[in-house]
């Protein structure tokens, strides 16, 4: 009776996934053709190429993966909790008290080992956890939460975190200077490091965030229903909370502040794939992975030899998106 | 079956239900009245869990319902909520199959079984060439019917509907209250299903015809109180719905069926 799941968006997802993957390995300031790649492939980091390859390419592509599949993944867990389409991590506010957390750590000391980078997702995600917990309790009104509250009290939180981090920057001299760049979200930091240290907060994050699927499609009937059908709504909310947060955490600690991935991607795979969470989630981390990594070779071949922050590619494209949702929302009022 | 104790309820402090105490039997249809404000939708919430009593109690077969945890309220009580906060995008199986969601694990996996009640609870409120359609894109009698379904799936011994019929046509009013009573009175099928036989309903209703027709017992609350408690006929009294909802009213013999009507003056 039921359309049957097929497997088929999750192979195209991931054709898509290896595609841009691939071309974010061989474009940058020295493109490496197909032949080097598959060269360094066989000899390892012994020529140029493959050490170009291996402890440059590789681990920033990864990274973007990483931190586009954490955007698209908080970012859908927001919408679905908040039943609202317009919530994603930097509109709501999250992202951006992350990267207070995540600056603050590193004004206090800049990480040089791999163990002093993993305390910069930690200190993100308390602050992050504490914005979220804000901007909530500003925006409620009785047991809902308004679109226009979310937003205006996600851009208000946002502000006030965002002049914190620049205080903090211009207090300090020297290293935290490169976290300017970081900021306009761009992965300024190199090599395998930043990686690892990431690995344990996306793993766990996004491991949670996986599992919830059914939860959030019982939730978007509303706090009430969702209760009387036997879910334990107060403490699926602060699970999602916690995933979401530590998910959006991973990706602001070490690629800065990246708007509207966490928006657009969820929203076009509810309109290819329907509403149902336990498809969008999955579908959602691999659909960030390859925007961000779009973007990100847009960033680079755009101005070359110049880069730009990745961030102000995905703001360009997802500025007028916003704009999109925001009047089809209205026309259809398809939330309320 | 269902038993409410000195329930009493509030809000901020405010009283909202003031000691309640009544029962509902399985197989029958319970209709709950009153004027607007009186506290019906507020005994509904609590009765689902989602409010807690200020005191007093609301025992199944002698168990503390507030004691529950939602998992093991939502096997006992289903609710047909109105029709409006339903998330337009779903199709009307997956809205139905979340019924099930008391007995399924936590990722929401379903099973034959599940497929099997799915199906046949759609098939007897009629919802079944609906099953693929995006409930935001049925009428609100077609929607209601499938939220019906959803409670039915969850295969309570109680079943608690909030003015169901609110925002319906008339016919569509009729066939649902129709299509409740016929499951409460003739359950075949359905209790094997569920092993409780047949189920109790409390129905939150506004239109007081409907009330004579369907009802098997009659609750008229006021300002949060019991005021009267009976059969049709000993509920709805001209005096005590005239001083009840503030407006004159009369209840004459209906000329063309058994059920009594009651008219404005």
């Amino acid at each position: 009776m039921e359309k049957k799941h097929t497997a088929r968006p999750y192979w195209i997802a991931l054709l898509l996934l290896a595609a841009a993957m691939l071309l974010s390995i061989l474009v940058g300031s020295v493109p490496i053709s197909f032949a080097a790649f598959t060269e360094a492939l066989r000899s390892g980091t012994e020529t140029t190429a493959g050490t170009i390859l291996f402890s440059l390419r590789l681990p920033r592509t990864i990274l973007i993966a990483m931190t586009g599949a954490a955007l698209a993944g908080s970012g859908t867990a927001y919408q679905g909790l908040f039943r609202n389409p317009l919530a994603d991590p930097y509109l709501i506010g999250v992202a951006s008290g992350a990267g207070l957390g995540a600056v603050a750590a590193m004004s206090l000391r800049w990480p040089y080992t791999t163990l002093g980078l993993m305390a910069v997702p930690l200190a993100a995600f308390a602050s992050g956890l504490l914005t979220v917990a804000v901007v909530y309790a500003l925006a409620k009104v009785g047991r809902a939460v308004p679109a226009s509250n979310l937003i205006l009290a996600g851009v208000a939180v946002s502000s006030f975190a965002t002049a914190l981090t620049s205080f903090l920057m211009l207090r300090s001299s020297g290293e935290l200077r490169r976290a300017l760049a970081w900021l306009l979200g761009g992965a300024t930091m190199s090599g395998w490091q930043p990686v690892l240290a990431l690995l344990p907060y996306w793993v766990v994050g996004l491991g949670i965030l996986l599992t919830l699927g059914h939860a959030l499609n019982v939730l978007q009937f509303g706090d009430e229903q969702a209760q009387q059908l036997g879910l334990p709504v107060t403490r699926v909310r602060r699970l999602i909370i916690v995933a979401a947060s530590l998910t959006t955490a991973a990706a602001v600690s070490f690629a800065g502040i990246i708007g509207f991935v966490g928006l657009i991607i969820p929203h076009i795979l509810r309109l290819l794939t329907g509403p149902d969470y336990r498809r969008l989630l999955p579908l959602s981390l691999v659909g960030g992975a390859v925007l961000l990594l779009a973007a990100d070779v847009l960033a680079r071949v755009l101005l070359a030899p110049q880069e730009l922050p990745v961030g102000i590619v995905t703001a360009l494209a997802g500025a007028p998106f916003f704009l999109w949702v925001l009047r089809r929302s209205r026309q259809a009022n398809f939330w309320s | 079956m269902l038993e409410v104790h000195d329930l009493s309820a509030a809000y901020s402090g405010k009283h909202v239900l003031k000691d309640l105490n009544f029962s509902l039997q399985a197989g029958e249809m319970l209709a709950v009245i009153g004027p607007n404000g009186a506290g019906k939708s507020t005994l509904v919430r609590v009765l689902s869990g989602i409010l807690t009593p200020q005191s007093g109690q609301v025992l199944f077969n002698g168990k503390d319902l507030v004691r529950l945890t939602p998992v093991e309220r939502a096997h006992l009580i289903a609710v047909v909520p109105q029709a409006r906060s339903i998330p337009p995008a779903y199709t009307a199986w997956q809205v139905v199959m979340l019924g099930r969601t008391p007995y399924l694990n936590w990722f929401g996996q379903t099973s034959a079984q599940d497929d099997e009640l799915v199906h046949l609870a759609m098939e007897r409120t009629s919802t079944l060439d609906l099953a693929l359609r995006l409930v935001g894109e049925l009428s609100g009698g077609e929607l209601q019917r499938v939220l019906l379904a959803r409670a039915l799936v969850q295969t309570t011994p109680v079943l608690l509907l909030d003015e169901p019929t609110t925002h319906l046509d008339l016919q569509y009013q009729i066939s649902l209250l129709k299509q409740v009573q016929d499951l409460i009175h003739r359950p075949a099928g359905w209790a094997l299903a569920n092993g409780h036989g047949a189920p109790g309903a409390l129905v939150v209703l506004h239109d007081l015809n409907l009330v004579a027709r369907f009802a098997d017992r009659v609750l008229l609350l006021v300002q949060g109180q019991l005021r009267a408690l009976g059969t049709v006929s000993e509920v709805l009294q001209p005096g005590l719905l005239s001083e009840a909802f503030g407006i004159a009213l009369d209840v004459v013999q209906n000329p063309i069926g058994p059920h009594p009507l009651v008219v404005a003056r």
